[in-house]
């Protein structure tokens, strides 16, 4: 019998593309001829303030340039806001934010975009801008209402508890850096149609806003994506601005016109991961345990709504991440800054929620002197073996626990105790370099919030010599979606893989499609595809089973041919057979996340079919004088279901856990009081390199059957293991709080070399304050 | 004289004369030559995703390095061999790191798995071992958002061991030696000049003739490795007329050693630098290594590093500590001066219009003096200092007897610590409570700017802590208890 794909640690689908370099991205593709350019022009000097002028005619009369576009000439709605609305295309009187659109300069090369786009003038009654959570809460402004959970009585519960412990920390935010800046690409067809390429996560919602914009039904408007060049998140809803303005581009010149954003202005023009000011306070037993939860998320979303509904909906549902609180009050604000519009970022809100829980179970073991993985252990909600399950804040069920069986596997695995001895020693007798150890689990809820996007469809084609095209739902952004696909699909053809095609992600052919997010991209695309492709193959089998001369029960599709009890036709055969018996062989799929119940209003139902989970052990050493931090040994065991490709589940998981590092420890966004970003290049913006990748780096996954029914019995892997990395931080506070026993460093997040030399500070002098 | 740029690519010689000053190569290459498998990912030299690899001769020997072309002047790889990402396979079979990048899942997105091939490659064409230091070295110019990186070092880590048990694909070879006889071919000796008086891009061959040009017009722009010119046009927008290309300068990149000193040409990179005055201690190696990555070093040039006044460095707080002295030179006159007189405030440098800096001299630490530097960043690898330090002492017995102590990130200009240094004269090493008044006196010898990168408060506390770790140290304290990132004694790295 031949192996199924399914379950193998095949290679990327594109993997010898990628390494030849002939895998292209947008703006490698040859362009038609006439093919413009467009470069966004911005006020440079304000960040916001009433527009009173501007003056575009040294920019119309720069060699080269074919159009200037403004405001004035959107068709429509000059929106391309994802939800409720407030991001214009151009600015329109007012500027909202540095870096905000203002024009489009259309030329006929790039450089000549970009020359011409610097030459406008601009007149601005420009006001201070309210750039930080507290210029916000001084202002008293929101994007969107407060929200909150609330389980049982918590401040009766905090009044009641043995101990009591209160803090404040900063969280903060992440730029994507994705490696392919922005990038789209508009060509107009016959009749006013227009076909778009756009490195989206989130196709329908391009083709949807610029039918939106430029007044045209969706129906005339195709957008496609055969791949990005990274996402994660910041092009779920913030790719839409710029294939919108290619449109625009092309219906005003009537020539195919594409942009790509220079570095600078990507980081500066798109949105990040929300930072935030977390606010909490806790009661617990002398062993650890909560008795109380009373935290408020002060989250900065910028300038309008964008996508900070969900994104910070889900901090509060990852705020309890895997313990079980007896009382909680989980409170949120979403603030109105004058920057950019804080985006979806791989875990879209939950690390912000996930990095408060874990902060809160080191700072109370470090109060009471105890292990944090004691603490830790003491909380966790019970493992789905347990008699009695766990209810979160907002009214799930823990049914499918692992954490407990899964914590202790990796303690033992990583040897734990026995380094925890021998840390505790070295720091005795060093005096400036301190080590730490953690080991924090994660629990992230699968399934979109917003219930409906749980939905997904694909379109398979089998052609009459065979072979076979597979068209879904889902982006490709790096994470080898279209390979697990093109894997259950084949499988269930029992073809190899070389017989399969993945064709680009087009509006064309799946239709009012979720975004590539959420983790959910092969969980809901997976199952569309194989209901296709069953669809399919249950009409060929009545085929074959008429060829081979037996029940239709008896057909086997395997190694590429269809075989009966006795013999067996090739797979083309048959297709070719079913074709001249007049058999349709295309079929669409359709999947929507069964048990979903979720009533916002409230705060209380179902939203996740299920949790993801996983542990990290962390550890490292800290100068205290200079901050300067290594990590020396990371041990992951995280939980996959079954994988479909344990090699891609495993570049997921190391991916994440490192990009997640990053966010902790060396990325850091730093504005100006004039609300300008000062870190807008990977000169100042720091992601991890090779060399901050834990030369012990262990990771494993989880062997244990999944309960949940999904396709194949795996689990979402995309975003989990990036709050893994949480044990990093972790790490490095119980390193500082090793200066001075029982006091909780002020540590904030990230916890830069200057966050660590501030914080040790304030643990040598207590006087001194800490925090600036 | 010619008037035309000549490099080599896939075996044969591509001739341009209509290349502009400020056309990147990652526009010749893509825009031009239509190679797309480049790609931009910064416009500024820092992730690594459009690098290419340089090929010249190095006596017979054909010498591969990697180059961002996006921040690198067409016009500047004159005389070079070009290999893009398009030529590793162009036999039709992957290159063995591209087999190897595949078989450990190297590449997620793809988009910057070009630049990553392209680096490792020009890692696996050079001769001897490679281990996981060399290739995280190598791959600290290359940014990857997707992996973690870890496949993408054993894949790299395959391929180099692979080298030790079979010779290179002898496609590779025969492509080498015809490259390296082609190359030789095509060193003609002569001065380039592309362009006429108002717009032009030369490169000349002797150092007179340089002079001339310089003094003809003050106003051009001087290149080296262009990792810094390179943004001026890139990211500021700036439109550079005349350039005058150092590259080709005949002794400006030479390395003189002797019993004193190591006296190196303005021309040598970074690279080269980092390898000769590594040797002098181990701090300087480990700091040469974190400056840029292998393909900022590889361009990068030291004269460059110098001449360009950034406050920070990284070289010249180290230099100034080692006591290093600067030649200038114009039509009319060769001068000498202590490299710490060159900065004269921010963006200002004791350099007359036509004049070039030609060379550096580096004293050799005596047996009396001991070293320490360190440089503090928020990443290890490839970033700007946040303030950098650098300690020489001169003892008799335990008594310091000279001290010069220099800072990059502290002021306009790297800068002498003159109050820490005078406070330290007479010190003892074994007597502790002697260094005080040299870190008092450290918090008035600057006063440090708050920017992106870290307050002043930061930068001066951790100033203070450095020369007491540099003392601590230079008395006996054991390094495993005063750093994170070891010191290496006796190892510079290759």
């Amino acid at each position: 019998m031949t192996e199924p794909l399914v379950g193998r640690a095949l290679p990327h689908e594109s993997a010898v593309r990628h390494v030849t370099g002939a895998a292209p991205y947008i703006d490698d593709l040859p362009e038609p001829a006439g093919t413009l350019h467009i470069a966004p022009g911005w006020c440079r000097d304000a960040a916001r303030g009433r527009l009173i002028g501007v003056d575009l005619d040294a920019v119309r009369a720069h060699p080269g340039v074919v159009a200037v576009l403004t405001a004035e000439d959107v068709p429509a709605v000059n929106d391309c806001s994802p939800s409720i609305g407030g991001d214009p295309v151009f600015a329109e009187g007012v500027i909202r934010f540095h870096g905000q659109v203002v024009f489009a300069v259309v030329a006929t090369t790039r450089a000549s975009a970009r020359a011409a786009a610097r030459l406008a003038r601009f007149e601005v009654e420009a006001e201070r801008p309210a750039v930080t959570v507290a210029d916000a809460v001084d202002r008293d402004s929101d994007v969107l209402p407060p929200y909150a959970f609330r389980k049982g009585d918590a401040e009766a519960a905090l009044v009641a508890a043995p101990h009591r412990l209160a803090e404040t920390v900063f969280v903060g935010g992440q730029e994507h850096f994705y490696l392919e800046t922005q990038v789209a690409f508009a060509e107009p067809l016959e009749g006013g149609e227009i076909r778009l390429l756009s490195s989206t996560q989130h196709p329908t919602e391009v083709s949807h806003v610029a039918a939106r914009v430029l007044g045209l039904p969706e129906a005339m408007i195709t957008c496609e994506c055969r791949r990005m060049g990274g996402g994660f998140g910041g092009k779920e809803s913030q790719a839409t601005q710029w294939a919108v303005i290619a449109a625009l581009a092309a219906r005003a010149t009537g020539r195919p016109a594409k942009i790509r954003l220079d570095r600078d202005d990507d980081m500066i023009m798109t949105g990040k991961r929300h930072d935030m000011r977390v606010d909490w306070h806790a009661g617990f037993d002398d062993a650890g345990r909560i008795r109380a939860v009373d935290v408020t998320f002060l989250a900065r979303c910028g300038h309008s709504a964008d996508l900070s509904q969900g994104v910070v909906d889900r901090t509060l549902f990852h705020a309890d991440n895997a313990y079980d609180y007896p009382a909680a009050t989980i409170r949120s604000r979403r603030l109105l800054t004058d920057t950019v519009s804080n985006t979806a970022f791989r875990g879209f809100g939950g690390p912000q929620g996930v990095a408060f829980a874990e902060r809160m179970m080191d700072a109370v073991a470090i109060r009471l002197g105890r292990d944090p993985l004691d603490v830790r252990l003491a909380n966790l909600y019970p493992d789905a073996r347990s008699p009695h399950h766990g209810v979160t804040p907002y009214g799930q069920v823990v049914d499918g626990g692992i954490l407990q069986a899964l914590i202790g596997e990796l303690e033992r695995t990583s040897d734990y105790r026995a380094r925890v001895a021998e840390i505790e020693a070295f720091n005795g007798a060093s005096p400036f370099l301190r080590r730490g150890i953690a080991l924090t689990p994660v629990k992230f809820g699968i399934s979109f919030t917003l219930t409906h996007l749980n939905q997904a469809g694909a379109l398979v084609h089998v052609y009459a010599d065979g072979s076979v095209a597979v068209n879904h739902g889902g982006t490709e952004m790096g994470q080898g979606l279209h390979t697990k696909i093109l894997q259950i699909v084949a499988d269930v053809f029992g073809l190899p893989l070389a017989r399969v095609r993945i064709a680009a992600t087009s509006t064309a052919k799946v239709p009012n499609t979720a975004p590539t997010a959420a983790s959910s991209g092969s969980d809901l695309n997976g199952m569309a595809a194989l209901r296709a492709a069953m669809i399919i193959r249950d009409r060929l089998a009545v085929k074959a089973a008429d060829l081979l001369g037996c029940p239709v029960e008896a057909v086997r599709f395997e190694g590429g041919r269809v075989h009966g009890p006795d013999r067996s036709h090739s797979f083309a055969d048959v297709a070719r057979q079913a074709h001249l018996g007049r058999l349709s062989l295309s079929s669409t799929g359709f999947y929507a996340t069964p048990d979903l119940v979720w009533d916002r209003e409230n705060g209380h139902g179902r939203p996740f079919f299920y949790f993801a989970q996983g542990a990290a052990c962390a550890e490292v050493v800290v100068d205290t004088l200079t901050g300067e931090m290594r990590v020396t040994r990371v041990d992951v065991l995280h939980d996959v279901g079954r994988s479909l490709n344990p090699a891609l589940d495993l570049g997921q998981i190391e991916g994440a856990f490192v990009q997640g590092m990053g966010w902790l420890t060396t990325e850091e966004l730093v504005f100006d009081d004039k609300g300008r970003l000062r870190t807008h290049a990977p000169s100042t913006y720091k992601i991890p390199t090779a060399f901050d990748v834990p030369a012990d780096f262990r990771v494993r996954l989880w062997e244990g059957e999944s309960a949940v029914d999904t396709v194949h019995r795996s689990k979402a892997v995309g975003e989990p293991p990036l709050m893994l990395a949480v044990s990093v931080h972790s790490a490095i506070l119980r390193a500082l709080a090793s200066l001075a026993p029982g006091r909780v460093p002020p540590l904030d997040l990230p916890a830069t070399p200057e966050a660590i030399v501030v914080a040790a500070r304030a643990m040598r002098h207590p006087a001194s304050g800490g925090r600036s | 004289m010619r008037g035309s740029i000549r490099y080599l690519s896939r075996g044969r010689v591509i001739e341009r004369s209509d290349v502009a000053p400020t056309e990147m190569l990652i526009d010749h290459l893509r825009l031009v030559r239509g190679l797309t498998g480049t790609r931009e990912g910064c416009g500024e030299g820092d992730c690594g995703a459009c690098t290419v690899a340089l090929g010249r001769l190095d006596g017979d020997r054909l010498v591969y390095e990697p180059v961002t072309a996006c921040i690198r002047p067409t016009a500047s790889i004159d005389g070079c061999e070009l290999v893009t990402i398009e030529d590793l396979d162009a036999d039709g079979t992957l290159h063995p790191i591209q087999e190897a990048m595949v078989r450990h899942h190297g590449a997620q997105c793809g988009f910057c798995t070009p630049g990553i091939v392209m680096s490792l490659f020009t890692l696996w064409a050079r001769e001897g071992e490679v281990d996981r230091e060399a290739v995280i070295d190598r791959l600290a110019g290359n940014l990857c958002r997707c992996t973690g990186y870890r496949p993408i070092v054993d894949a790299a880590l395959e391929a180099c061991d692979a080298r030790r048990d079979a010779r290179p694909p002898i496609t590779f070879l025969v492509r080498a030696a015809e490259a390296a006889a082609r190359l030789a071919e095509m060193a003609d000796g002569v001065d380039v000049f592309l362009g006429d008086e108002t717009r032009f891009f030369a490169a000349p061959r002797r150092l007179d003739t340089l002079l001339e040009l310089t003094r003809a017009f003050p106003d051009a722009t001087l290149l080296g490795g262009a990792t810094d010119v390179g943004l001026w046009i890139t990211k500021g927008g700036r439109d550079l007329p005349r350039v005058i290309h150092l590259g080709h300068v005949e002794g400006l990149d030479t390395i003189v050693e002797d019993e004193e000193a190591i006296t190196l040409g303005a021309g040598v990179s970074l690279e080269r630098a980092g390898r000769a005055l590594g040797r002098l201690d181990p701090d300087v190696a480990a700091i040469f290594r974190r400056i840029g990555g292998a393909q900022v070093r590889a361009s990068g040039t030291l004269g460059g590093n110098i001449a360009n006044g950034s406050p920070i460095g990284d070289t010249p707080p180290l230099l100034i500590a080692l006591g290093a002295t600067l030649e200038l030179c114009s039509a009319d006159r060769v001068r000498t001066l202590d490299l710490e007189d060159f900065f004269l405030d921010y963006g200002r440098q004791d350099r007359s219009p036509g004049e070039i800096v030609t060379a550096i001299r580096v004293p050799r630490p005596t047996a009396a003096q001991a070293f320490r530097a360190w440089k503090i960043a928020k990443r290890h690898d490839q970033d700007i200092s946040t303030l950098l330090g650098a300690v020489r002492l001169t003892l008799a017995g335990p008594t310091v007897v000279e001290a010069r102590i220099a800072f990059g990130g502290m002021a306009g200009t790297p800068r002498r610590a003159s109050g820490a240094e005078a406070a330290l004269i007479g010190a003892s090493l074994v007597e502790a409570a002697s260094w005080r008044a040299a870190l008092e006196a450290l918090r008035l010898d600057f006063t440090p700017l708050t920017d992106l990168r870290g307050t002043s408060d930061y930068r001066l506390e951790v100033a203070v802590s450095l020369l007491g770790k540099a003392l601590a140290e230079i008395a006996g304290t054991p390094t495993s208890k005063t750093r994170v990132f070891a010191r290496r004694e006796g190892g510079g790295h290759d």
